[in-house]
């Protein structure tokens, strides 16, 4: 019986302490009209050589195309040592740390997690995790809403050059608790949010300005100014931002005169792989004063009764376990784990090595958007100066570019023609540290190929499709 | 020692990271940071032995048995966990193109009709990234229903005093008032009471079942029945889904909307915390209100459902599309259990879970619910104890804890005084649950004779009992330099 130790012997001596003649017999209290009776669509089982085969030829099926795609999960180099390390038993099969005399690792873990996510953002307090970066913007927009008192509206504003996803996600995930979400529009010359996109709004009351670092095109907003605009305006400033570009840009809790109040962002770039979208990570951080808004758990270091160091879930009267219907969110498991990745993968780049990390995607974004913007008809597409994504026009529909690319294994980009109408047959394209010179020139041959008509995909290049 | 402890200014892991550093930046410098983050400067030798021994502080399944009460502490097959992380799962873009995924695609599509089947709802929605979010996403999706049929009124759910706290923080998340239901004394729900607060305000009712207290809720089809006829939905906390399945489906017992933990019942990890995840799945009136992405299937492809085929959906729960690594193992998972394993994990559970029961009440300790059968988890109250010896149920957790297993979960639910909820689940030998039950008696003797000892506990751990007050007084919450 897979993952079932029990022999025959023991359960009927089990089945007799009991004092039942059966197993079935446990089930009596169940109203036997209810019952089910053998799921047929099931599968048989199968052995895990079998399931093992079953899931390479699957692998196998997909292959592994070379990618040009970012727009929120990046294909970055990762340590050996992260995972042989996180996905030892111990990290990997523990529970919610509840116990903390049993769970030090995981609480130091998590401590030590807290404060490098500080010091990278430049904030006072991380928490242990969330799901994922946009749901963690959803719950930094909630934080704000709680936290701004001085605002009474629950209006939110959020650029249109944040990731249209997250703006979907907050939309669904906050929807239900009346707060107004305003879409900021972005100078279609630069790719940036300009002060003159909030100047209907200066003077009203609004809770939140939302501010991504870098955008979801690539390119870098004006945070200092959006940032004052904010405090000027009563409003609480709320950064998204890409921990791998913390690195080398002013972190948000230097933005402006005093700094952004709440900051968030997906982990995926420390150490998760691109895994199809998750698991990832969401961070939160924010200033000291609105901690007891903060969602989530929160490890702090304490002592034991003979005066010795350690560590323990902390502010515990937030969480929904204590607090139930008021709790300041409904989250329980977190992403422990990922933490617990983002934590080793930090601690063996260091600031120097996420620094390399950083301007080496940069620098081979650069080169990736010279050579493509230098074949005839593309363009880029914003003056804005960028991260480690840019946004480039082709002279044909970017869905059958991009089809005709996977075709030679390579994922070309993401295609914004759904998202950005107005941006006309536009693709965001990124290269992370990982891609080669060699895997960048093969990217523009063949794109300049196809788009000669050259490649024998021309008759799907229809630009309406 | 923290990893900052043991860093020295211009050490570094050199081979990690690009052996150079770019030359070429068009970054301005009104972008750039000023000073470089406070990160450890640490080698990797220091960084991989650091880690190792923190993890050898922790208890975990893989070291210890864990019969954590409500959390499903299962062995998590390590096939699961390999062939999840073939490389070219680990290295699939999420926004890459169908046609070079038809693989993965597979995956979670056998996943949905397996869900569908197990817990006889007529869709599933894998997206929810754990359970409470997938609590969220099924309160929505009961709201959405009603405001899709005008009923504005319906702004009110309905929980059992003893649900875990993540139902009445889902449903205020989900803009609800919540009204607490009261747990009549053999553990079933108070039918006067439900009836009482059932109205045109009630928008649903949200149980778990086995319910919380550890006993299958007898009269679910009386409940079901009222809460249909006022007009409300029944939500379905599948925490407990591990004790009944393959032997009764939510989806019979009629539930609307329910939320299944892979990370319990289908034994993927725990991670320390997460990722969990928190597949959904719903009746038919429910189905479009389902959260995106689906995975559909077209003859022999398939592909993603998006806004465009599922307009009435509640939206998206996070950026992509869950926590797709764990879906795969929870897939693995089933596939290797089988029609015939899964009805086994429950016949188990629950019979470890009520040998347990019994062996211990033999021994003299109190079962909170004596007249019922356990499911795959139960409780004992440890009243008697407390009163007697000024011994807390928490100092005898602690002590569990010297004894080499982790402590069952204490004082949940709050209903019952001084208690454990304890789940062995069906991956524990009967030897492990005697070590369990000798230890436990061995504790009693110990609260009769030598009760500083059980107050003083643990004794073998690497730190001592903590000090949460302090903790929660005197916030540290990050490392900082010395000034």
């Amino acid at each position: 019986m897979p993952f079932i130790p029990h022999t025959e012997e023991e359960t009927q001596q089990m089945l007799e302490t009991i004092g039942v003649s059966d197993i079935e017999a446990l089930f009596d209290e169940i109203p036997p009209a209810l019952r089910c009776g053998l799921l047929k669509e099931i599968p048989e089982g199968l052995s895990e050589m079998e399931i093992g085969q079953l899931m390479a030829a699957r692998a196998k099926q997909d292959g592994q195309a070379t990618c040009f795609i970012g727009a929120g999960a990046y294909d970055h180099h990762i340590p050996a040592a992260v995972w042989q390390i996180a996905g030892r038993g111990e990290f990997y099969t523990a529970y919610t740390p509840y116990q903390a005399e049993a769970s030090q690792g995981t609480l130091q873990l998590l401590y030590e997690f807290q404060s490098m996510m500080t010091a990278l953002t430049g904030m006072d307090i991380s928490n242990a995790s969330l799901y994922d970066g946009a749901s963690a913007l959803a719950e930094a927009v909630l934080m704000a809403v709680r936290a701004n008192r001085q605002s009474k509206s629950r209006r939110i504003l959020l650029p249109r050059s944040l990731h249209p996803t997250y703006r979907k996600v907050v939309k669904a995930l906050v929807g239900n608790q009346g707060l107004e979400l305003i879409e900021l529009p972005f100078n279609p010359e630069s790719g940036r949010t300009d002060l003159s996109a909030l100047e209907p709004f200066t003077g009203e009351d609004i809770a939140a300005l939302v501010i991504p670092q870098p955008n979801f095109f690539g390119v870098l907003e004006e945070v200092d100014q959006l940032t004052n605009w904010a405090h000027e305006n009563k409003a609480l400033a709320v950064g998204v931002v890409n921990p791998v570009a913390c690195s080398i840009l002013t972190p948000p809790g230097e933005w402006g005169e005093k700094g952004a109040d709440i900051c968030c962002g997906d982990g995926q770039p420390l150490g998760a792989p691109l895994s199809s979208g998750g698991p990832y990570f969401g961070f939160l951080c924010c200033r000291d004063k609105l901690v007891r808004q903060m969602p989530g758990r929160i490890i702090g270091r304490t002592v034991d009764k003979e005066g010795e160091t350690g560590y323990t879930l902390t502010l515990q009267a937030r969480e929904q376990h204590i607090r139930r219907s008021k709790a300041t969110s409904n989250i329980c498991t977190n992403q422990g784990l990922m933490a617990a990745v983002a934590t080793i993968h930090m601690a063996l780049l260091g600031a120097e090595g996420l620094e390399r990390v950083a301007l080496a995607c940069h620098a081979n974004t650069q080169q990736l958007s010279e050579k493509l913007a230098a074949i005839k008809g593309v363009e880029k597409v914003f003056s804005g100066e960028t991260f480690h994504e840019t946004v480039l026009k082709l002279p044909a529909s970017s869905k059958a570019v991009l089809r005709a690319l996977a075709n030679h294994q390579l994922l070309g980009g993401n295609d914004l023609s759904d998202d950005y109408p107005e941006l006309g047959n536009a693709l965001l394209v990124c290269a992370t540290e990982k891609r080669t010179d060699a895997e960048i020139e093969r990217y523009a041959s063949k794109l300049a190929r196809i788009l000669s008509g050259a490649d024998d995909v021309l008759c799907q290049l229809h630009p309406k499709d | 020692m923290l990893i900052y402890e043991q860093s020295r200014s211009g050490r570094r892991a050199t081979a990690q990271a690009p052996l150079t550093r770019a030359a070429v930046c068009a970054i301005p410098d009104r972008f750039r940071r000023k000073k470089a983050a406070a990160l450890p400067e640490v080698s990797e030798l220091q960084t991989v032995r650091h880690y190792t021994r923190l993890s050898q502080k922790n208890f975990s399944i893989d070291t210890q048995f864990y019969p954590l009460g409500s959390c499903t502490m299962k062995y998590n097959p390590r096939g699961a966990h390999a062939f999840a992380s073939l490389p070219e799962f680990l290295g699939r873009h999420p926004l890459a193109p169908e046609s070079g995924s038809q693989g993965f695609l597979a995956c979670l599509y056998d996943l949905q009709q397996m869900l569908k089947q197990i817990t006889g709802m007529q869709a599933v929605s894998l997206t929810p990234s754990a359970g409470a979010q997938g609590e969220f996403a099924g309160v929505a999706m009961i709201r959405a229903y009603h405001e899709a049929n005008n009923d504005d009124a319906r702004q009110e759910i309905l929980v059992p005093d003893a649900a875990h706290g993540t139902n009445p923080a889902s449903a205020v998340m989900c803009g609800y008032k919540v009204r607490e239901i009261a747990t009549g004394p053999d553990g079933d729900m108070d039918i006067d009471a439900l009836k009482a607060a059932l109205g045109p305000q009630t928008a649903g009712i949200m149980l778990t079942n086995p319910s919380t207290v550890g006993v299958f809720e007898q009269k679910i089809r009386k409940i079901a029945d009222l809460t249909h006829k006022a007009g409300g939905l029944l939500y379905y906390d599948g925490a407990n889904l591990n004790a009944i399945l393959g032997k009764v489906r939510p989806g019979d017992m009629g539930f609307d909307v329910i939320h299944i933990n892979l990370h319990k019942t289908f034994a993927t990890p725990h991670g320390g915390g997460g990722p969990g995840s928190g597949p959904v799945g719903v009746s038919k009136r429910l189905e479009p209100f389902l959260p995106i992405p689906l995975v559909g299937k077209d003859e022999s492809s398939y592909r993603w459902l998006n806004e465009e085929e599922r307009p009435l959906s509640i939206g998206r729960m996070s950026a992509f599309a869950g926590n797709a690594g764990i879906l795969l193992r929870a897939y693995i998972y089933a596939m290797m259990l089988g029609r015939e394993g899964i009805v086994r994990v429950a016949d188990y559970a629950t019979l470890n879970a009520n040998y347990m029961l019994k062996r211990l009440q033999e021994a003299g300790f109190e079962a909170a619910y004596p007249e019922r059968r356990a499911s795959h988890e139960f409780i004992i109250t440890l009243k008697k104890q407390a009163k007697a010896h000024g011994i807390s149920t928490m100092d005898i957790a602690k002590r569990l804890l010297d004894y080499g297993v982790h402590a069952p979960t204490t004082y949940f639910p709050l209903l019952v005084p001084e208690c454990l909820l304890i789940e062995p689940t069906e991956t524990e030998t009967r030897q492990e649950l005697d070590r369990f039950i000798e230890a436990m008696i061995a504790i009693r003797n110990e609260v009769e004779h030598t009760p500083d000892l059980v107050k003083d506990a643990p004794h073998t751990l690497p730190v001592k009992r903590l000090d949460d007050v302090r903790a929660a007084r005197e916030l540290d919450l990050r490392w900082q330099p010395e000034e």
